[in-house]
């Protein structure tokens, strides 16, 4: 056995501990932890960044080999969503703190991946964010002022947002090695599937509603934007994995501007 | 010209960091980030109403992991700037808006992958001190990449402002179509994306195409009855 698979024994009372103190600290480090993202660790350091504050509850602490070791067996490669890895720092902290040996962690690590990242793609990119930012297009759609759209979307978003990231670290490190049966979660499962539902609903509602009060008054060239919508959409559906609709609408645009120029 | 410059290209750091780096609270989503730029002009109701354009083509990329996607925050402010300071909304002066953000945030998807080439790099270089666990090594190392990516969008945002507010200024003088069919044309551009972007995120779900159907329903009634 080596000496960092050796780590000290933790005496019963002092696991499941994390201060309050600690528990900021490590809430408030991972709001930044994509900040050191990069294509050869990816996460990896900003898991060992958000850590580092449990870390230093170990038994010897700041300066002793454990703390070294600890912290860099978790700077190391990671990926995830980066709302959900709050899952996974809770989790290693808690096993870090245990004391479980650095195998079952590296396990743990790499098992982890995967689900975290799917999970947190299709809940939140997929689904939250769209349906957050339709709701607010239609609140603007409806005549909301600045302060107003504004309040409801980045209000509904980060009350989500936040809550998912408290949830994470705090399932984590309730549950430790043993987290991903909590990935089962209801809202986890079914969750992508409802909200979708929803933002569905929300678009609807939102490009009709938006779409005309930014062009303004004027029913006769709103029904002309409405069915130019319904067959540029249908074209660029059509076109999909082929070019980028932002790409297509930023060459078009362009092309306008000159003949407008040009005129 | 360049204390001009300043406010935007603070606001564009700290926009551009929300992105990817911190806090990932999506105050760098166009809807948000525009209202912002056109406050700090002066007019944010002008800031609002080009974000939302925005915001409909910018439903068409989502942030998903290691995927290339536009930097809308840097982007949005040098939209919402360049609009707010038209606030008489002249023919031709949102979609110039919009092409500069569009712009603007295409540059940025490529700053965005050059910076993680160099976090990499600079990760690289602290290797050895990564590997050995040093806590000094670790911080440092998030908080330079975090430093270069606020500079990043900072000089961005300066550098894009710089050069789209004259030529949008110089277009405008120039600008031959008539301001409502304008808009029109950008709203139906921007709308298309936005249909497509929800066709994609949604289809494979059941029972979406009703909800969608039935929300364009209620949609089009509240339209009907303004």
């Amino acid at each position: 056995m080596t000496a960092r698979a050796i780590a000290p024994m933790i005496p019963p009372e002092r696991r499941a501990v994390l201060p309050v103190r600690t528990q900021l600290a490590i809430f408030l480090r991972m709001l930044a932890i994509q900040g050191s993202w990069n294509y050869e660790i990816l996460l990896g350091n900003g898991i060992g960044f958000c850590l580092e504050p449990a870390l230093r509850l170990l038994p010897e602490g700041l300066h002793s080999q454990h703390f070294k070791d600890a912290l860099a067996r978790e700077s190391k490669y990671f990926n995830a969503h980066p709302y959900l890895a709050s899952v996974a720092v809770g989790a290693l902290a808690r096993a870090e703190l245990d004391g479980e040996t650095p195998e079952r962690i590296e396990r743990f690590r790499t098992a982890l991946c995967g689900p975290l990242g799917s999970v947190g793609d299709r809940l939140v990119w997929a689904g939250w964010l769209p349906f957050c930012s339709l709701l607010a297009l239609f609140i603007f759609g409806l005549g909301g002022g600045p302060m107003l759209v504004l309040v409801v979307f980045l209000g509904s978003y980060n009350l989500g947002h936040f809550a998912l990231r408290w949830w994470g670290l705090r399932t984590g490190w309730t549950h430790g090695l043993r987290v991903a049966a909590s990935l089962g979660n209801p809202v986890l499962r079914n969750g992508p599937q409802q909200i979708a539902r929803l933002a569905a609903l929300a678009t609807g509602l939102a490009i009709p509603m938006a779409l005309s009060r930014v062009i303004g008054p004027g029913r006769v060239l709103l029904g002309g934007v409405l069915g130019s919508v319904i067959v540029g959409a249908l074209v660029l559906v059509r076109l999909q994995g082929r070019i980028e609709g932002w790409r297509l609408a930023l060459f078009v645009l362009v092309a306008f501007a000159l003949f407008s120029v040009a005129h | 010209m360049w204390i001009d410059l300043l406010p935007i290209a603070l606001l564009g750091g700290l926009l551009g960091l929300d992105v990817v780096s911190f806090p990932q609270a999506m105050i760098s989503r166009p809807l948000v980030a525009a209202t912002f730029a056109g406050a700090l002009v002066g007019h944010s109701p002008s800031g609002l109403l080009v974000g939302a354009a925005l915001e409909l083509v910018a439903l068409d990329t989502l942030p998903f992991g290691a995927s290339r996607y536009p930097e809308w925050g840097s982007a949005a402010v040098v939209g919402g700037a360049i609009f707010a300071t038209h606030p008489e909304h002249p023919a031709g002066a949102m979609e110039m808006a919009i092409i500069a953000s569009l712009s603007t945030a295409w540059i940025g998807s490529w700053t965005m992958v050059k910076l993680r080439e160099w976090n990499a790099r600079w990760a690289a270089n602290r290797r050895e001190a990564l590997d050995a666990g040093a806590r000094g090594a670790v911080i440092d190392l998030q908080l330079l990449c975090m430093t270069a990516d606020f500079f990043r969008g900072a000089l961005l945002a300066a550098l894009s402002y710089g050069v789209f507010a004259p030529l949008a200024r110089w277009t405008l003088g120039l600008w031959g179509t008539d301001a409502r069919i304008s808009r029109a044309v950008l709203v139906t551009v921007a709308a298309s994306v936005a249909a497509s972007a929800a066709w994609k995120i949604f289809h494979g779900v059941s029972g979406a195409r009703w909800f969608f159907l039935g929300g364009l329903a209620v949609g089009l009634a509240i339209m009907g009855t303004r």
